[in-house]
């Protein structure tokens, strides 16, 4: 939720289930409460994401990478690359000065670039996922998982697990070949300093590391990022808004 | 004499001992009672007992074989891979094709969309075969199973025609490893999924053949794997017992 386009007066996620709608209301209601706002206070409202059709009470929709795109340059205006993963798959895409997205690509036949990899690793092994990436950074020899696809890492892993393999080491092991395919994707539309990391996988401290030695440079990593899909739809909402005109109230 | 079957789990040491107790048990014997003992499939390289190892490729045809004489292709589904295999009129195996760099086309699919949806494994087959209204399901990758099911679901698609387009996708895979192999009749479907009745009915349906399986199919790996055992005794007659490892 944006304040006059500039500050973020509230901000909440949730998991989502088959329900996206309800998953949407709940948000909504509980965002008015922290801001402390009524709906008729709200002037515009953007959807975005997966379910981005599915939200009724939207004025709009924009792509979740044009959103992910606007906000990361919100917070970061330097950002001319956006490495954007989620549970599901990567996206990456290279942005101009106003943030407008130029080339785009996404992994989506395979989950191996995503961030659903480290959740089934994180079942594998019964380390909670929010805490995956601080384990692996304790990892001095981290191993080299053979196998791209995620189920069939998980034999894998459980190898490394019954030779007593230090977890760190496979976990670490397991970021690095997320960070890999992730790159492979990046690279497609061109790196260009400075890179921009959101979605889900900023919350994990390793990925991040990783991903800074491998590029050879500092990437923009805050936790802020998490949000920059919401943050952007919101930047472009408050844009359409004033496009249309100062009318008070919801559908003026 | 006796079966059983138990989730590994990350523990296969454990998993491998426990479900050893339980066939034990259920047979009525003890261990001194066992001549010989043969492990098979991945963890079989981690398991610090047993007199022999055998790929459970070679254990599910000779299995199939041993249940259904006529085979002459088997189809092994199980939880991360599919194989499709071809053998001979003793069992042998004479060319085998797998799943190697990716999951797709295995029971995984199954699984992920089961447990969004609440449901058993077994569940899911049946529900499909009520399915009227085929929903195509686009997703290659196993992990993605559970939110293109919950997509569909969200678009109001009934669960039963979602189900079947998930198995038909799945079918569809593996009659493409199938034909690579080539396929002769008969055919054994074999592993976990040969259960699962809506699977039987995609496959058959696509591939315009009856295929051979039963409440055994399931176990055809360690049948095999016993049939090994057998024949590697009867070899070193002048021992009665097989030499430890």
């Amino acid at each position: 939720m944006l304040e006059d386009g500039r500050r973020v007066i509230a901000k909440l996620s949730a998991r989502t289930s088959y329900d996206f709608d309800k998953a949407a209301a709940l948000l909504y209601e509980e965002c008015l409460r922290l801001a402390g706002l009524r709906a008729d206070d709200v002037s515009y409202i953007i959807a975005t994401g997966f379910g981005r059709y599915r939200l009724p009470v939207r004025d709009a929709n924009v792509t979740d990478i044009t959103a992910n795109s606007r906000g990361a340059k919100f917070l970061f205006p330097g950002t001319s690359s956006l490495l954007d993963v989620g549970a599901g798959n990567a996206r990456a895409a290279k942005i101009d000065g106003q943030g407008k997205v130029l080339k785009f690509r996404a992994t989506e036949k395979c989950a191996a670039g995503g961030g659903g990899f480290l959740e089934k690793i994180a079942f594998y092994t019964g380390v909670e996922i929010s805490e995956l990436g601080q384990v692996a950074l304790r990892s001095t020899q981290p191993v080299s998982l053979s196998t791209v696809c995620s189920v069939l890492a998980e034999s894998e892993v459980i190898n490394f697990v019954t030779q007593e393999v230090p977890m760190e080491n496979i976990l670490m092991g397991a970021c690095n070949s997320v960070v890999g395919r992730v790159l492979i994707t990046l690279r497609q539309v061109g790196v260009e300093p400075e890179v921009t990391l959101t979605g889900g996988l900023t919350l994990n401290p390793a990925v991040p590391r990783i991903l800074e030695a491998r590029l050879g440079f500092k990437a923009n990593v805050s936790p802020d990022l998490f949000f920059a899909g919401a943050i952007g739809a919101a930047v472009l909402g408050y844009r359409r808004r004033m496009k249309i005109g100062k009318v008070e109230g919801r559908g003026g | 004499m006796s079966q059983a079957i138990q989730m590994t789990g990350v523990n296969l040491v454990a998993a491998t001992n426990g479900v050893y107790r339980t066939l034990l048990a259920s047979a009525g014997v003890s261990q001194d009672d066992v001549a010989c003992l043969v492990g098979t499939g991945y963890g079989r390289f981690n398991i610090k007992f047993g007199h022999l190892m055998i790929t459970e490729i070679s254990c599910h045809a000779k299995g199939a074989h041993h249940l259904f004489p006529g085979t002459r292709t088997v189809l092994d589904m199980g939880g991360q891979d599919t194989k499709a295999i071809r053998t001979n009129e003793r069992g042998e195996v004479s060319d085998f094709c797998m799943n190697d760099k990716c999951a797709a086309g295995t029971g995984r699919f199954i699984e992920g969309s089961a447990r969004v949806l609440g449901l058993s494994l077994k569940e899911v087959g049946e529900t499909s075969l009520r399915s009227t209204r085929p929903v195509q399901v686009s997703s290659t990758c196993a992990v993605f199973a559970e939110s293109e099911t919950l997509e569909l679901l969200a678009w109001g698609h009934p669960l039963k025609d979602i189900l079947y387009g998930v198995h038909s996708s799945i079918a569809t895979r593996a009659i493409g490893l199938l034909q690579r192999v080539g396929i002769e009749p008969e055919l054994t479907f074999t592993g976990g999924v040969s259960l699962n009745s809506g699977m039987v009915r995609c496959l058959e349906e696509q591939l315009g053949v009856k295929l051979n399986t039963d409440a055994m199919t399931m176990f055809c790996g360690a049948i095999g794997a016993a049939l090994f055992g057998l024949e590697r005794m009867a070899s070193e007659t002048t021992e009665p017992k097989v030499s430890a490892r």
